[in-house]
């Protein structure tokens, strides 16, 4: 007797989230990206189509970070100055799909970069680079608050993903999406109940479920992965049962979770039995972006180029469909 | 579990009198209340009194259907005015309801397949309600090999374990529980179940109170749609407590309004 394959039946499916605008569109974007769309669990083409593959995004600064291990400066060193042509070495040398910009600079601690000198940054970034931008803040809700307004103004049209928005701070930042008409990142502490609360508040001030990517907040391989990969479980199964609440795409910060952990870090000579610093931590990083995407992740966030270009092949061999499914 | 809005029938004085004058408005209203209220499918029920039940069945949906877009449930043991009705249905709609007796089911799940409808089946046949859970899930049984032979899918075959007042028949109220759990059993995929939930009532002097715990209890035994009064908010916040203890819909500080808006 043939093989019959048991399928799972879904009410419903992730819904989808475009990034970027063309000129068409009202914006200066080469391309769009879509994220999310998928009618089944990660990868299942058999049960359902993922008709979005999950995409690869380069970390870009616009202040040169003093924290990342020296083994960056092959691939950045000259460029950690200028995040315009940062993020155009990571778009035409490491084929990055998109570009994330962390505004590090407005660090009131640090630089303490104003909003309209943040602004000019994400406006350079725009005009050298044809790929849709994914912004950050500094990470201080105080600050952010100014910045991220000024930035959705200025980049007014581009359709860009801006975060963070948090349960105890996202009426500023959903209010500059709604004006300027940009997407929104909702971040959750490693907590379904707050992620989904999250996601209800901000459509109940009227920005639309469509334009939400989830950042459900994750760790490395070895730091807790499993409990964000858990929750991205329960998120994904909810929206395919029908949890329109729980139905957004998903954002990952692999990158910077990886390279702020000893296994990525410590030199060969400190631990004898862990093998070469870069190729450890490349294949680190690599391995927890693995994971998250068979959880539901859409957007990893990587920092190495070599371990973005694994992902990347990863993923390619995660969209083939095998003989069972076609 | 969902609402089936129980207010569209001829039983109530305000709509049996809005059928003996023509007058669509009661009716109007109450779609949109039951809608506002989280309801997903509308009961339509013609009442005893009305004369012409195929006419009355045709004016009551289309009126319905000029100020709601849920889908309907055609309750009525006329068939002919469950056809009328079905004829003219914007949605998929639900029949209420088939017991297990030939030939009924025949000319039920025929309408059914023909109208993309789903069906309602009572754990009943010639001989009465059930006294035992056993004896309704055998009848259960039966709808289920019937529904099958027709073609239609599980998923829209929704069974009546029949639920008594408990006052009167308090001895029933196990039964009916052990039923929609066995019932869940019969095929994979399994059918679902549907209770009237005011009969749980009937006669009382707490019939709220009574209604949402029944309801609350039958979430917790598989229970997936019940006939009731959406804009009951006791019941429907009752409900979406139910479905967070039973981890089917997952928590969050805005639980009540959400499963009330995700019904639409």
């Amino acid at each position: 007797m043939a093989f019959r394959a048991l399928k799972e039946k879904y009410r419903s499916k992730v819904g989808e989230v475009v990034l970027g605008a063309t000129k068409e569109q009202g914006g200066t974007r080469g391309y769009t990206i879509t994220v999310g769309g998928e009618s089944a669990l990660p990868f299942l083409h058999f049960e359902g189509e993922i008709p979005n593959r999950p995409v690869v995004a380069l970390e870009v600064r616009d202040v040169a970070p003093v924290d990342w291990h020296a083994c960056f400066s092959r691939y950045y060193g000259d460029v950690f100055a200028d995040p315009v042509a940062w993020a155009k070495k990571c778009v035409e040398e490491f084929a990055a799909d998109l570009i994330v910009l962390r505004l590090e600079g407005a660090d009131p601690d640090g630089k303490d970069a104003s909003p309209e000198d943040c602004a000019k940054v994400v406006q350079n970034v725009l005009a050298a680079v044809e790929c849709p931008l994914v912004v950050f803040g500094c990470g201080k809700p105080e600050k952010d608050n100014k910045v991220l307004p000024a930035v959705a103004e200025a980049a007014v049209g581009e359709n860009l993903l801006i975060g963070v928005a948090e349960q105890e701070n996202y009426k500023s930042l959903t209010a500059a999406c709604m004006v300027h008409k940009h997407n929104i990142i909702a971040q959750s502490p490693i907590d379904i109940n707050i992620c989904k609360q999250l996601n209800i508040l901000i459509t109940e001030m009227n920005l639309p479920a469509n334009r939400i990517v989830i950042d459900p907040t994750i760790a490395a391989v070895g730091y807790g992965l499993e409990y964000g990969y858990s929750i991205m479980e329960r998120a994904r199964n909810g929206a395919l049962q029908g949890d329109s609440m729980l139905a957004m795409p998903m954002i990952g910060n692999v990158g910077y979770e990886v390279w702020r952990i000893k296994e990525a870090n410590s030199s060969i000579e400190d631990f004898p039995g862990w093998g070469e610093q870069e190729p450890r931590g490349i294949l680190w990083e690599a391995t927890t972006a693995g994971a998250l995407l068979q959880a539901g992740m859409n957007i990893v966030v990587m920092r190495h180029p070599k371990a973005a270009a694994l992902v990347k092949e990863n993923i390619s061999e995660l969209m083939q469909k095998t003989e069972l499914e076609n | 579990m969902f609402i089936i809005g129980e207010r569209i029938n001829g039983m109530f004085k305000d709509i049996a009198q809005a059928i003996r004058d023509g007058d669509p408005r009661p009716i109007q209203e109450w779609a949109i209340k039951q809608e506002a209220g989280g309801a997903r499918y509308l009961d339509i029920n013609t009442g005893p009194a009305a004369k012409d039940q195929v006419k009355t069945m045709r004016w009551l949906v289309e009126k319905t259907q000029e100020v709601s877009n849920l889908p309907l449930a055609l309750d009525s043991t006329n068939y002919d005015a469950i056809e009328a009705g079905l004829e003219i249905c914007k949605h998929p709609a639900m029949i209420n309801s088939v017991p297990a007796e030939w030939p009924k089911m025949e000319r039920v799940f025929t309408m059914a397949l023909k109208y993309n409808a789903a069906v309602i089946g009572l754990a009943m046949n010639e001989q009465g309600i059930p006294k035992d859970a056993d004896t309704r899930v055998a009848l259960a049984m039966e709808l289920v090999a019937a529904a099958d032979s027709y073609g239609l899918p599980m998923e829209d075959l929704y069974i009546d374990p029949l639920v008594l007042p408990c006052n009167v028949g308090q001895d029933h109220g196990p039964e009916v529980m052990q039923t929609l759990r066995q019932v869940k059993l019969l095929a994979d995929p399994s059918p679902r179940t549907v209770v009237g939930l005011s009969n749980i009532s009937q006669g009382t002097k707490n019939r709220e109170l009574i209604n949402r715990i029944f309801a609350a209890m039958g979430v917790a035994n598989g229970l997936d749609a019940a006939v009731a009064d959406a804009c009951d908010h006791e019941l429907i916040e009752a409900i979406a407590t139910a479905r967070i203890i039973m981890n089917l819909d997952i928590y969050c500080d805005s639980y009540v309004e959400i499963y009330r808006k995700q019904q639409k």
